[in-house]
């Protein structure tokens, strides 16, 4: 299960300087923390999109007398903001028959952690008793964590970006070896922090092996690489479910797509792009993929002064993919605004429950592949007259109610309202919401159209047989 | 609203049975007619109901087909506002439905004309946006979700739709329901009105002709009435059309020119002095609420023809009044005289008094380039730029009118025969729309409904004439065998009958024609609507190689470039004619537009584009501009770019700076882009704007880079550097170009 932190707090703005020096871990030592001491610690970064995903492998040895059930993670302050996600699993068996079992992380805070140090605690399955150990993987992924240098670039340049982090996992517990790897998306790496045995073999940095380190151990690295991949950042995506129980699902998706690479400056060449596409705007990019749910139909494309007509929508059983073109190739810093609108058969996601509620079960997350949602907004229209609306979702968002008034609408239609910041792809898991709903009232509208007409019609009779004049 | 009397004995069925026996129609003209007739007997509907259901059906068929001729443009691009006009009524109305109608009318709108602004509520005419958000909030009481574009797409198809109904009831207040009929079916489908009111081209001629035909059928039933009601009804529709278009300007000059000719022909009657008087005055002070026109009724010298026969129609009311005191005719001949004489004096004096004192002002000109088409190609080049204010040619009177040309003369014919008070007024509306139509192209929309209208009593007439023929010679045979009820018409006809024997053939054979030229006048409107009228003029579409549909969607590309990647104030420099889009789609700053009302700046602007990049860097940073957009069509072959338009800005630049002179950009008195062009052509901002590094793009196979398809020509210029602007974007086909102005070098 994944966990994920408010971003409630303060913004931190802290420079990031621990010492290795050992009073820090004494001074900040808690109970739990002490008993348990990561054997093996294997940390790979996959720098090659925009959003840094880092696979975390630790070999965990409890040497205290106590069992222990929670397994801490340190974060830097300035990571908590780009953390978007953590999992974590538990392995189990050996090489071929290896299983992961999904374990629980949630944000908790540790009183008087150095330097205002961000923690996760992973509840484990079993606890884990004296001179066991365990071996977990730690998936987690930061956003927003590739900063452009320089900043701004022409038209012909590529875009390079600094990946900042610590040669050593920052960890409040005794790590007896660990190594670090880095890929960059090519070989053309401009710099990065030597340290002992730094070593750097194609796309690949290592950094490592390092032995006994004590707790809270940071080294601070910074890669200076290129990164040309598209830094599509949804900086707003409104997602408008509305549930029609006459068989339709229609959806609306409402982008603020940006470029959050490197700024583009001074002039932008048609004649370059189109005639050397290899060296002209390589940063830059024009098309983006949205994942549909297979059985789209009606889909539209358009923004706030019409139909935008570079678009193409492959369907197959499996799957829908719609290649979007915004209107002109975004480069960095360039935004653009657009509407998704699609329709799905309603069968497809709307259930009854065994209690006789309804729920639709709908996946979470931007159908855009590979770019961020800085703000996720999801409003499920419910039909006019449902009841008691309830949400299940796979991780905590905040919620509130809202109403719509739609075609015909008398008393309005019930909004349930999720709102997320941060989410990226591995967001995509399904979320359910209940409700009751009489079918009674899908004859409502069409009643009161039927109502409207005869009135007409009785009133062109009346007015036919009135004579209304007043001499004869 | 049924039953009328009809003024000419017609078929039987028109002639409305009475109403005592519904179960058989004693109008035994019409018993032996068909067989149906039994049918219809049985379903125990009276003559009058079926000839009423029948109507109905008809009128209700012509309004679903008025309103869905139009949507052609809706099914081949979308729901989307067409052209440049449109797009500031669109923007306007969107503020409306967004801020109030109190904001609104104090808007000051600082987008646009850079740096002197806008003062909206003054300077347009609210009827057509007052109309839409009305719908819309309308709409949305009843909750309907509809968009305020859709809204303001649709408005011009439904308003066309209801002036069917007008001309329904104007035809069949000047000729009889028939004429009504044809009329409402001529008009619904007439390209000459089409080319206003399709889906989109939400504009102020689209509500404004349904104003316009409201306001003279009105005004005709009130003087056929002499009823105030109607006059007060006449006087609302007047108010209505003030608000909604400056065309109003016709209507206030034709009902006094009208009033005049009946006073003239001794047509002068207490109805007349009702309805005009009321109509006058009421319409006067209403028109008065509308900030752009405010006082211009009692202060210009437009609407002065309009005061004068106010004061005439007094003058005949006392003369009228004295006469029926004097009893002796000399004494009244003599005060005739004097009155006469001292009338037209005093109202001379008044007028040159305030003429002189400046208190009317003069004829503007464009009211004189309609009375004269000549003058505004020599005096104000700004108007003579527009393409739709040049004079129409003969093909597009034919294309937008097709058979009603002739069937016009044929309606005057019958108008003329059967002269009343009704009649006269429609031929001279005819008559001075069809001579402004002439003068200027857009006028056509103006002259549509008075050619509808004639066409229709043309067509109704005839064919009621030919089916009478035909039906009377059907009925003689029976008549003389089974019944003897219509004796005294069936032997008049037979009378005729025998002198001319081929009569029912002949009238068979023309009845024919007449449904072959009717159903060819259908056929060509529809293609017209469909192949010329329904272009948004936003998106172009082409044919491509393999026959396929290719879209060039350059013009939103640029403005929504505009309106994302650009500072908010940044100010955007271009020809006036894309101001109105880049406002309301680009959501910028603009320096002029397309409500050309300072020709000054448009000049300055127009001054900037044909001079050397340095002199126009200084224009540009006076005015404060950030971007400069230009439209270039050498790469598609898109002929209504800047570079065709620009001895235009040479000339309206020219006329306020003499600096900027026409010869200097022509070669002989041609016009060419290529290495033969002029020197200072080859310079100017524009050139350099369009053609900057187009020099190395090759456009079409087997011919050199840089050759501009749209003039099909190389480029004589194609090394262009640019010292104080930057290529900002360029669209994918070339077709907007948009250059960043640098900031001022460092001096150090």
């Amino acid at each position: 299960m994944a966990a994920e932190l408010r971003l409630g707090g303060a913004a931190l703005i802290l420079a990031l300087l621990f010492s290795i020096s050992s009073h820090c871990w004494l001074l900040t030592a808690s109970s739990s923390s002490q008993d348990l001491q990561i054997l093996n610690a294997e940390r790979r970064i996959d720098l090659n999109s925009h959003i840094v995903k880092v696979f975390l492998t630790l070999k965990i040895e409890n040497t205290g007398t106590s069992p222990v059930s929670e397994v801490l993670l340190a974060f830097p302050p300035t990571d908590i903001d780009r953390l978007a996600l953590v999992k974590a699993a538990v392995t189990a068996g050996k090489r071929k028959k290896k299983t992961y079992l999904p374990l629980d992380v949630k944000p908790t805070e540790i009183p008087d952690a150095p330097n205002g140090a961000k923690f996760f605690s992973i509840s484990l399955l079993n606890p884990l008793g004296k001179d066991e150990n365990a071996t977990l993987e730690v998936l987690y992924v930061l956003t927003h964590s590739l900063e452009p240098f320089p900043m701004e670039i022409s038209q012909p340049e590529s875009q390079l970006v600094y990946y900042r982090d610590s040669a050593l996992l920052l960890s409040p517990y005794y790590v007896k070896q660990q190594t670090t790897f880095i890929k960059t998306p090519s070989t053309k790496v401009e710099s990065f922090t030597r340290l002992e045995s730094t070593n750097r073999v194609g796309t690949e940095l290592k950094y490592g092996p390092y032995t006994n380190r004590a707790p809270y151990s940071f080294s601070p690295i910074i890669v200076h690489f290129e990164n040309n991949n598209p830094f599509a950042v949804v900086e707003e995506l409104v997602r408008e479910v509305e549930i029609s129980h006459w068989g339709n699902l229609q959806i609306t998706e409402h982008y603020k797509l940006v470029h959050a690479g490197a700024r583009h400056k001074g002039v932008f060449s048609r004649v370059e792009y189109q005639s050397r596409p290899a060296f002209s705007g390589v940063s830059s990019f024009r098309k983006i993929l949205a994942r549909l749910p297979p059985r789209v139909h009606s889909v539209y494309y358009r923004d706030d002064i019409g139909n935008i007509s570079s678009s193409h929508l492959r369907t197959d059983y499996q799957k829908s993919e719609l290649e979007i073109e915004p209107r002109y190739p975004l480069f960095g810093g360039w935004k653009a605004t657009f509407v998704i609108g699609y329709g799905l058969p309603l069968q497809d996601f709307l259930f009854e429950s065994s209690d006789g509620r309804r729920y639709l079960n709908f996946s979470f997350g931007c159908p855009l592949a590979d770019t961020v949602v800085d703000k996720l907004t999801i409003k499920v229209v419910l039909p006019e007259g449902s009841k008691e609306p309830y949400v299940v979702t796979p991780f905590p968002v905040e919620q509130h109610l809202e109403t719509k008034y739609s075609y015909l609408d008398v008393v309005g239609r019930t909004v349930v309202v999720l709102e997320k910041k941060n989410v990226v792809p591995e967001h995509g898991s399904p979320f359910q919401v209940y409700y009751n709903f009489k079918p009674i009232f899908m004859l409502a509208e069409p009643l009161m159209l039927a109502v409207a007409f005869f009135l007409f019609f009785v009133a062109s009779i009346a007015y036919m047989h009135i004579d209304l004049t007043l001499s004869k | 609203m049924v039953g009328k009397p009809q003024p000419e004995p017609v078929n039987g069925s028109a002639k409305s049975g009475p109403s005592q026996s519904h179960l058989a129609p004693s109008s035994s003209t019409l018993k032996p007619d068909l067989l149906s007739n039994f049918s219809l007997k049985s379903l125990k509907l009276k003559t009058k109901q079926q000839e009423l259901l029948i109507r109905i059906a008809i009128l209700c068929l012509v309004y679903i087909l008025a309103f869905i001729t139009r949507l052609f443009s809706v099914l081949r691009y979308e729901s989307m506002i067409h052209e440049f006009d449109p797009y500031f009524n669109y923007r306007t109305t969107l503020f409306l439905t967004q801020k109030g109608f109190y904001e609104f009318w104090n808007w000051f709108d600082s987008e646009s004309w850079y740096p002197l602004g806008r003062i909206i509520g003054g300077t347009l005419y609210p009827g057509l946006m007052v109309t839409a958000a009305l719908i819309y909030w309308s709409l949305r009481f009843l909750r309907f979700a509809v968009h305020i574009r859709e809204v303001c797409v649709l408005t011009a198809p439904f308003f066309a739709s209801n002036t069917t109904l007008v001309a329904y009831f104007f035809g069949k207040e000047i000729w009889d329901s028939g004429a009504g009929l044809v009329a409402a079916a001529l008009i619904a489908i007439c390209p000459g009105y089409i080319s206003r009111s399709v889906a989109g081209s939400y504009d102020n001629e689209g509500v404004a002709i349904f104003a316009l035909l409201l306001t003279f059928y009105l005004f005709v039933k009130a003087v056929n009435t002499g009823s105030l009601a109607w006059a007060l009804a006449s006087a609302f529709g007047y108010f209505y059309m003030v608000s909604a278009w400056g065309g109003y300007v016709f209507i206030i000059n034709l009902i006094p020119l009208y009033v005049l000719v009946l006073l003239v022909t001794g047509r002068y009657s207490m109805r007349l002095y009702v309805a005009y008087n009321c109509m006058y005055v009421l319409g006067m002070l209403l028109a008065m609420q509308i900030r752009f026109v405010g006082f211009q009724h009692v202060q210009s010298g437009e609407h002065m023809a309009a005061m004068g026969v106010f004061f005439l129609i007094q003058v005949f009311y006392f003369l009228d009044w004295v006469k029926h005191l004097l009893s002796d005719a000399k004494l009244f001949q003599a005060f005739l005289r004097i009155t006469v004489t001292s009338a037209i004096g005093v109202g001379g004096i008044a007028l040159g008094l305030g003429m002189a004192s400046g208190y009317i002002s003069p004829w503007t000109g464009r009211f004189y380039s309609l009375l004269d088409p000549t003058y505004a190609k020599d005096h104000i080049p700004i108007i003579a730029s527009v393409s739709e204010h040049q004079p129409t040619a003969w093909s597009s009177f034919m294309f937008d009118f097709h058979i009603l040309l002739f069937l016009f003369p044929a309606g005057l014919y019958f108008c003329f025969k059967r002269l009343s008070d009704a009649t006269i007024f429609i031929v001279m509306y005819g008559l001075t729309s069809m001579y402004f139509a002439g003068v200027m192209v857009r006028l056509i929309l103006v002259a549509t409904p008075a050619v509808c209208l004639i066409s229709a009593i043309a067509v109704s007439a005839t064919i009621k004439n030919l089916t009478q023929v035909v039906r009377s010679n059907n009925k003689v045979p029976q008549a003389g065998s089974s019944k003897g009820t219509g004796s005294s018409k069936g032997s008049s006809k037979v009378s005729i009958d025998q002198s001319q024997p081929f009569q029912r053939n002949g009238a068979i054979a023309l009845l024919l024609g007449a449904f072959y030229l009717l159903s060819k006048y259908a056929t060509h409107c529809t293609w017209v609507t469909s192949e010329a009228y329904s272009s948004p003029s936003i998106v172009l579409a082409a044919r491509g190689a393999h026959g396929n549909r290719v879209i060039f969607d350059d013009y939103r590309e640029a403005y929504f470039w505009l309106r994302q990647n650009t500072p908010p104030d940044a100010k955007v420099m271009s020809w006036w004619d894309y101001g109105y889009q880049i406002t309301a789609m680009g959501n910028r700053t603009v320096i002029v537009d397309n409500n050309t009302w300072n020709n000054t700046h448009i000049a300055t602007v127009g001054h900037a584009m044909s001079s050397y990049e340095d002199e126009a860097y200084d224009i540009m940073r006076s005015l404060d501009v950030d971007y400069v957009l230009v439209v270039f069509g050498g790469v598609t072959g898109y002929s209504s770019d800047d570079i065709n338009k620009f001895l235009w800005m040479v000339r309206i630049g020219g006329g306020v700076f003499p600096v900027i002179k026409e010869p200097d950009y022509l070669v002989n008195g041609e016009y060419r882009v290529d290495k033969g062009a002029a020197p200072k052509m080859l310079n100017c901002l524009m050139y350099k704007l369009s053609y900057y590094r187009f020099g190395e793009l090759t456009t079409e196979y087997g011919k050199p880079p840089g050759y501009d398809r749209a003039r099909g020509v190389e480029i004589g210029n194609k090394d262009i550097k640019l010292e104080y602007l930057e290529e900002a974007f360029t669209t994918s086909n070339w077709i907007v170009r948009i250059y960043k102005v640098k900031p001022p070098k460092n001096r150090w």
